[in-house]
């Protein structure tokens, strides 16, 4: 797959043969992230049409879906996806006729379409190629919808014909008809575009070599995005076909967007008139196009009767085609037009490549790296008037410029979850169970590193919740519960963390069972069972190749499961929890780190060793005399603010050389996880710091409490402490 | 690098010094020698790993041969050097030792095979004994200490 997604037109006619070589390649970025789009909106508002059959706001939004999609993949030349997308597009438009009537099986049939676009999708992300699998199984699934609606017939007719522009593009018909019944010359800008000398003789000796030489005005959808893709679209596939030799706007302000929702341009060809429409309209999301055959004697202001009745004429031979997706692509343009107004002013974003950014951020890295090195150097040389001040400054916009990269790279966690409420009914009708997701939160937002990685993590969480936290339908009614499950989604923001609950209303965790099943595997003696906290007899249920399902579904609980959630999820820096009431319910709650690369910590020493300890884990740091100390079960606690809280030295864990002599005060960090709270011991503190996270590099193997290393100011090497591991 | 080497099929190595012995790098493993400085140490690791450096902004982990080898660890000298293997793109691992003599240029004919065991060649930490003039040199199999390193 290309990286590049920079927007490329063509370059001003010199260089135009290597543009007319030019695949589509460049496009294929944005063919994918738009068929996404689309095909999410398919499901979403699929969903919404099965709760309520009638919404014709929903239909209208999923034929306009499928529309696109179908006009996307003729225009790439994905043929298969074409033609499925197409006979979907067929139900929806009899649906939207009202001659079809929504119904279970219906719904499903199109569920089935829209996962057989997405494997095309999927397909053509990979291998830029759309695979070989017709689906026609699921094609003949739609035809046999169409069939058993009322006014089928026309439909296939079209396939036979193979019209594509006419089904690719029904908002052709209708403004051919609007060109057959009103003077378009309106319409025809080029017509008062001032000619240049040299490109009126290019003109003449053009049409005294027998060629045509045609004005043509395109106009493009006011919700395309994408104009410049389109425009380019436009000029590629005109100048397969001829030469261009003057467009206004020029191609560079074309190719930078700088233009309203037209284009003109003039072009040599030996093509008919008819033929550069249809190359025009083929291209998606393009409105209308007019043409017209340059007459340098009346080129600027007289009409061409000729021309006017072939403009006519192809009129009415697309208007022949079928009267009703004429009718079809009317409502859809007017729709279209309803929503102009709010879309326009959509352009203020620009696509950039991940790895851009992630270049970028690691130039913030050695920055602060970099910065680190002057701060600390600046303690050792003499201080000058203004030096501390501009370091401040320096400090303070190193800060600001990785706040706001860090920014870019955030991403609503929509993207991730808005493919769950799909998942959770496939899952109730696999299962048997009436369930519903409620989500929150959607536009919590999270490094993109981290979205990449955290779908598959709470996928399963949600499959878990369906499958084994939900009783069965039966089991609630007697239970007294309501009989639809919910589970529930809330994702929000907390401080430096960002926490994803997964909740549902079920059975909740049986501790006993687990316990039993932990000891029935031989992951615990029975003597230790009978000493676990249900808290620990919970956390069981994320050791590896443990399921306590009693039988194996297709859903989950194949023994791989929350333990590589807890993996992944650790692996991203974060940390799981689970909560469960018997008889009401459990919940997972997701903790992830906003931001991965850099973070504020605290600096402490050991002995003469420095080291790292992220702020965000830091309650508070005491002072502690010595005879503070107590025992519990010869482990050493403290009691701060009525907390019993475990001591852990971390000499001993860092295998520190010993002290020489105990001081009477310890400093103690006091690092939380959860609710839960733990006593770091340290010697000194050295103070808060924004340090780089670094990995150690492979071969040299490291405890888990070390999550990674960072450069401090001098160059030296400090170690960073993962107090999750130590609570 | 002399094209003619190449042709002949020769390699070239770095000598380096370690307790009196003469070992030699295969110089296409080598990706820089810098001189040693004093590592970080990483607590519970492997027991020759000194600890991590670093290295232009790349923090590098750095093992002493001697004490992989089951040698006594040595005071640091002024001849001490890291040589900086690099087997990936993104893995890279220090290596300390005594001292870093030449690199010299050996065609197959001057290297005598180790062939204690054909089949576990693999494993062996030496590729085998190259002769320079009047000195031998034990050539270290560099792929087979890493992978022993990652199984430790």
């Amino acid at each position: 797959m290309r990286s590049d997604r920079y927007l490329r037109l063509p370059r001003p006619l010199n260089d135009r043969q290597g543009c007319i070589k030019m695949d589509l390649s460049q496009y294929l970025e944005i063919f994918i992230d738009e068929s996404k789009e689309h095909l999410q909106t398919l499901n979403d508002q699929v969903l919404i049409l099965e709760a309520e059959p009638e919404n014709e706001d929903t239909i209208n939004e999923i034929f306009r879906a499928a529309h696109s999609l179908k006009g996307m993949a003729g225009t790439m030349g994905f043929k298969r996806m074409q033609k499925l997308t197409h006979d979907l597009e067929n139900v929806f438009s009899e649906i939207r006729n009202k001659t079809m009537s929504v119904t279970p099986d219906l719904v499903d049939v199109v569920f089935k379409s829209i996962d057989a676009i997405e494997s095309y999708v999927g397909n053509i992300q990979e291998n830029a190629d759309e695979g070989s699998e017709d689906n026609e199984e699921i094609i003949a699934l739609l035809n046999a919808c169409l069939n058993g609606g009322i006014n089928a017939p026309d439909i296939p007719d079209e396939d036979d014909e193979g019209d594509v522009v006419v089904i690719a593009q029904p908002e052709a018909p209708k403004a051919a008809a609007e060109a057959a019944s009103s003077p378009d010359d309106e319409k025809k800008k080029f017509k008062k575009l001032p000619l240049a000398d040299h490109e009126k003789n290019a003109i003449k000796e053009a049409q005294a070599a027998g060629k045509h030489v045609f004005g043509v005005t395109v106009y493009i959808q006011q919700t395309c995005i994408l104009k410049a893709a389109r425009a380019f679209l436009v000029f590629k596939g005109l100048e397969a076909v001829g030469e261009i030799i003057k467009s206004e706007p020029s191609v560079q302000d074309i190719e930078d967007e700088k233009f309203e929702f037209d284009f003109s341009l003039f072009i040599i060809t030996e093509k008919s008139q008819a033929d550069i429409h249809k190359i025009v309209m083929d291209v998606s999301e393009i409105e209308d196009s007019f043409e017209e055959e340059i007459d340098l004697s009346t080129a600027v202001s007289t009409v061409d009767e000729s021309k006017e009745e072939a403009s006519k004429d192809e009129g009415t031979k697309s208007d022949g085609g079928k009267a009703q997706p004429a009718s079809q692509g009317a409502g859809g343009a007017k729709k279209t037009e309803k929503k102009t107004e709010k879309k326009a002013v959509v352009n203020r974003s620009v696509r950039v490549d991940i790895e851009k950014l992630d270049d970028l951020m690691n130039q913030v890295s050695e920055l602060i790296t970099a910065k680190n090195g002057l701060v600390s150097a600046s303690a050792t040389v003499e201080k000058q008037q203004g030096f501390n001040e501009q370091i401040e400054y320096l400090e303070r916009i190193t800060t600001n410029i990785h706040e706001s990269v860090m920014k870019v790279r955030m991403v609503p966690i929509e993207s991730v979850v808005n493919r769950f409420p799909r998942m959770i009914r496939d899952l109730s009708k696999k299962l048997g169970k009436e369930m519903e997701l409620i989500m929150s939160g959607e536009e919590t937002e999270l490094d993109r590193t981290v979205i990449d990685e955290i779908g598959d993590p709470l996928m399963h969480m949600l499959r878990n919740a369906a499958d084994h936290g939900l009783e069965s339908t039966l089991e609630r009614i007697q239970k007294g519960k309501p009989q639809m499950g919910t589970i529930r989604l809330d994702a929000y923001q907390d401080g430096n963390n960002v926490t994803i609950e997964v909740s549902d209303d079920g059975a909740g965790i049986d501790v006993e069972k687990v316990k039993a099943s932990a000891v029935a595997k031989g992951h615990i003696t029975e003597e230790q069972a009978e000493f676990m906290s249900d808290k620990e007899a919970v956390d069981l249920l994320f050791r590896p190749a443990f399921s306590t399902a009693e039988k194996i579904s297709d859903v989950s609980g194949r023994g791989v499961g929350l333990d590589v959630v807890k993996n992944k999820i650790e692996s991203l820096g974060g940390d799981v929890e689970v909560q469960s009431k018997l008889g009401e319910g459990t919940t997972f709650i997701v903790r992830l780190p906003l931001t991965l690369a850099i973070i504020q910590a605290l600096m402490v020493e050991i002995r003469d060793e420095k080291y790292a300890i992220p702020l965000n884990s830091i309650v508070t740091v005491e002072d502690v005399p010595v005879t503070d100390i107590k025992y519990v079960q010869s482990n050493e606690v403290i009691n701060l603010r009525d907390m019993v809280i475990p001591l852990i030295r971390l000499d001993e864990i860092l295998d520190s050389e010993p002290k020489e002599e105990e001081p009477e005060n310890l400093v103690v960090v006091i690092v939380k996880k959860g609710d839960k709270q733990a006593g770091l011991v340290i010697d000194n503190l050295i103070g808060q710091q924004e340090i780089v996270i670094k990995p150690l590099g492979k071969y040299i193997n490291i405890p888990k409490m070390i999550s990674g290393a960072t450069i401090l100011g001098d160059g030296e090497v400090a170690l960073i402490i993962d107090s999750n591991t130590l609570v | 690098m002399d094209e003619n080497n190449v042709i002949l099929d020769t390699k070239q190595y770095i000598v380096v010094k370690l307790d009196g012995e003469q070992y030699g790098i295969d110089i296409s493993y080598v990706d820089n020698i810098v001189r040693m400085q004093k590592p970080t140490r990483v607590p519970k690791t492997q027991h020759y790993f000194k600890g991590v450096i670093n290295l232009r902004g790349e923090i590098i982990p750095v093992m002493s041969l001697r004490l992989k080898f089951g040698l006594c660890d040595t005071e640091e000298t002024n001849a001490t050097r890291i040589i900086i293997i690099k087997t990936e793109a993104n893995a890279k691992l220090g290596i300390v030792v005594d001292e870093v003599r030449e690199v010299v240029t050996l065609s197959e004919n001057d290297v005598e095979k180790t062939s204690f065991d054909a089949g576990k060649e693999d494993q062996s930490s030496l590729i085998g004994v190259g002769k320079v003039t009047d000195s031998l040199i034990s050539l270290l199999n560099i792929q087979s200490l890493l992978n022993d390193i990652d199984n430790d």
